[in-house]
């Protein structure tokens, strides 16, 4: 059977996930690979959560959040880039690889632009192949 | 904790995609809940029923309607519940619809996975969530307007005649803004001081407005319904409630001066009231240029004010004002001249802006509405417009278009041909942008029936030669250069945000985008709301608007402060902030992350405070805790984490 990557996605209430229920409401058809998390703004993503999804057994973690100087709560979506930013550097040294975390600003207008993500996620996610800690944390 | 699922169909919406009884089976078996049932409509009478009585009849703790988006229902249904004597914030909806069902047609297996485990997620953030009821505010129902242009103007009125105090903070001495300064309206022309005067006696005259003119904002603090304003009224040196504007201390002065309100084309004196219809209509000191300030003499106005009102010991005024909304309404600027030499503007006398040809037009202005140029009074010829001069122009100016020089230039050239018949006036124009009612037919008369020349091009350079103005352009419909050796230049210079308005926005805690103008919340659902509840912007100050929008917006302002004060407290979100006081060690790091200023240390008990009305409950400060001592109401860690392993 073919790897079926699991994707974790944490959207921010206002733009991301508002942009998600637009791709629905559109008909426009993604992968079903992806599990959604309402969140209230993407700078309430903990990195602990992306770890915690990681090690669990998410091949990716998706961040959803409003475009750069469009965030509800002022700044949110800034506080999260620079939180990924130094989780990107652990992730690589764990072994997990910062590629399996995507960070992407995505509006609520913007719902052909979440299908296209979530389709270059799953694809990108195929070709790295499960998720390493998997395997290490689950034998 | 017994929760209840309730699983829709939506008719074949989810039902057509999703295989819900195998749904159904796989929850039969999960943890704690109290009871698990779908229906074919959950949003219908009788859907919204079987919740209510299950919700009774299994005494359920909590509800999961796995449906449409929260978006969509997620209110319909915390009412549903609250119906049934549950607390509204133990419902929580999984969305299967819109990001389930909807996206995932072709794949029915997979998609029932998913909805499965959208569920249990949403089961498991129930099972942690805390009953909560919405916060109360208590509401202070007097507004302040900042800014006494027309916007501000409309706004005050708005309010006042609803019955509520408000006060009006005006910079200059006198409210109405460039408004006063303006002789004809476009696209009526009708002028401008006789729409415009009667509003601002109204102003001036009505009970329930205090207007503070030639004062400015100090300091502000507070929140939404509580803000506490401190008003600064500068020196005028004239007591006004003494003075009964007689008008002798102006006309004895000796001490001549240029006139900002004529945009120095005209002199006054040291002592003036700006223009006769001014309201207050009371005379201000200019103690740049009196004689007692500057030589400690003179004294004349002082003798011969018949009431006394002078006193040049007269020190600012400090007022404290306690106001439940704040509108402001700072207006704008024109693009500064120092920045536009390759016209000439700045350089040539006779090259001016379109404010000083507003001043040259007017029936009360310097040339009592004769036009005649500013550097030996003839009456031009020949007079260029060149629209676009900052605006439009990434690299000289501003991105942004100005939107009302198509418009105000074409009432200038028809004016202009209106008082000199035999004059020509050209206009070089990148494009018309006349949207607007009864705009575009205003230009077509121009053009069509008035004899103004359009030429669609830009101007390459602007200098003095022999009395004449020469103006190199080039006309791009006809591909030729263009040479108008003309008697006077008139610029449509960009609207920029008034100076200090960055200042000001800073003071009041909003935001502005890159060139100051004033940020609203939505750019389309909420254009006079700013991102600070309670604070709502209007006219130019958010970005540059003809006439007709800033009454508009000044309206929608007014009535978003009225809906503010139609009730003696504000509900507010109970899903905020709070900090475990056990645990919180007083880092100040989420003082640090807040964007709403809701946190504060408290240095005597070293720990941190939230501000429940401010905060927004947008769950930074969560992130940013190290010792776990901030916790999002119903969103905190535990559930988050509970939530990935029921997706996982």
């Amino acid at each position: 059977m073919d790897f079926e990557p699991r994707i974790v996605a944490f959207l921010c209430n206002w733009c991301t996930y508002t942009g998600a229920d637009l791709a629905g409401v559109s008909r426009i058809q993604y992968p079903s690979n992806i599990r959604p998390i309402r969140v209230m703004c993407s700078g309430s993503v903990d990195p602990m959560y992306i770890l915690k999804a990681l090690l669990d057994g998410a091949d990716g973690v998706l961040v959803g959040g409003c475009h750069q100087g469009d965030c509800h709560y002022v700044n949110g979506n800034y506080k999260a880039r620079r939180r990924l930013a130094v989780l990107r550097e652990v992730l690589d040294e764990l072994g997990i690889g910062s590629e399996r975390v995507w960070f992407k600003f995505i509006s609520a207008s913007e719902g052909a632009l979440f299908a296209e993500t979530v389709r270059e996620m799953v694809d990108s996610l195929k070709a790295l192949g499960p998720n390493p800690a998997k395997a290490v944390w689950f034998t | 904790m017994k929760i209840g699922v309730f699983i829709c169909h939506c008719g074949l919406n989810i039902g057509g995609v999703v295989d819900i009884p195998k749904v159904l089976e796989a929850l039969s078996g999960y943890d704690s809940l109290g009871h698990v049932t779908d229906y074919r409509y959950m949003c219908s009478d009788p859907g919204q029923q079987l919740i209510k009585d299950a919700i009774r009849d299994k005494g359920l703790t909590g509800v999961v309607v796995a449906a449409c988006s929260p978006a969509m229902h997620e209110s319909t249904f915390r009412r549903t519940t609250e119906a049934a004597s549950l607390n509204p914030f133990r419902c929580e909806m999984a969305n299967i619809r819109e990001q389930c069902s909807w996206p995932h047609r072709g794949e029915p297996e997979k998609a029932t996975q998913k909805a499965l485990e959208i569920i249990k997620a949403s089961v498991e953030k129930v099972r942690k969530n805390q009953e909560l009821s919405p916060l109360s505010i208590p509401v202070t129902r007097q507004a302040l307007v900042i800014g006494g242009g027309i916007a501000g103007m409309q706004a005050a009125l708005d309010i006042a005649d609803a019955g509520y105090n408000v006060a009006l903070v005006e910079r200059l001495p006198y409210i109405g803004g460039h408004m006063a300064q303006l002789s004809e309206t476009f696209p009526t022309l009708d002028c401008s001081q006789c729409i415009l005067t009667p509003k601002s006696s109204e102003v001036g005259s009505h009970p329930n407005i205090d207007l503070f003119t030639n004062s400015e904002i100090h300091a502000i603090s507070g929140y939404v319904g509580n803000f506490d304003v401190v008003i600064r009224r500068k020196a005028a040196y004239v007591n006004w409630d003494v003075c009964n504007g007689c008008g002798l201390c102006m006309e004895k002065c000796p001490v001549k001066t240029d006139s900002d309100f004529e945009l120095r084309l005209a002199k006054t004196k040291a002592v003036s009231i700006a223009f006769p219809q001014a309201v207050p209509n009371r005379p201000v000191i200019n103690s740049e240029v009196c004689r007692h300030f500057t030589q400690g003499k003179c004294g004349v106005c002082e003798k011969v004010c018949p009431v006394g009102a002078i006193n040049f010991r007269q020190e600012d005024a400090i007022i404290d004002r306690k106001v439940g909304a704040v509108v402001v309404a700072t207006g704008y600027d024109l693009h500064p001249k120092t920045r536009v030499g390759e016209y000439g503007y700045g350089v040539a006398k006779d090259v001016i802006d379109g404010l000083e040809f507003e001043r040259l037009n007017s029936a009360s202005g310097p040339t009592q509405g004769e036009i005649r140029r500013p550097s030996d009074g003839k009456i031009p010829k020949e007079v260029v417009f060149i629209q676009c001069v900052g605006s439009r122009d990434q690299e000289n100016g501003y991105p942004y278009c100005s939107k009302i020089c198509c418009m105000y230039t074409a009432k200038h050239a028809r004016l202009y041909k209106h008082k000199v018949p035999d004059g020509q006036p050209y206009v070089f124009y990148m494009d018309i942008r006349a949207g607007g009612k009864g705009y575009e037919e205003f230009v077509q008369r121009a053009t069509e029936e008035e004899g103004v020349l359009y030429l669609r091009g830009r101007v390459s350079r602007v200098f003095e030669e022999d009395g004449k103005i020469v103006v190199f352009g080039v006309d791009t419909l006809s591909n030729k250069k263009v040479e108008i050796h003309a008697d006077m230049v008139v610029l449509a210079t960009a609207i920029v945000p008034a100076h200090g308005q960055t200042e000001l926005a800073r003071l009041l805690k909003i935001s502005t985008d890159e060139w100051g103008f004033l940020s609203e919340a939505h750019p389309k659902l909420r254009p006079v709301e700013s991102l600070t509840r309670g604070i709502y912007i209007a006219g130019c100050a958010q970005a540059p608007k003809d006439i007709p929008d800033s009454v508009t917006q000044a309206g929608s302002a007014a009535a978003k402060v009225l809906a503010l004060f139609s009730s003696d407290t504000l509900s507010h979100t109970p899903e905020v902030a709070v900090v475990d006081e056990e645990i919180c060690r007083g880092c100040g790091l989420c003082v640090e992350v807040c964007a709403y200023d809701a946190r504060t240390l408290d240095m005597r008990r070293n720990l941190a405070v939230v501000n429940e009305v401010l905060c927004e409950g947008c769950g930074a400060c969560q992130v940013a805790c190290p010792s776990g001592a901030t916790c999002q109401r119903n969103m905190d860690t535990a559930q988050v984490m509970s939530m990935i392993d029921a997706v996982i």
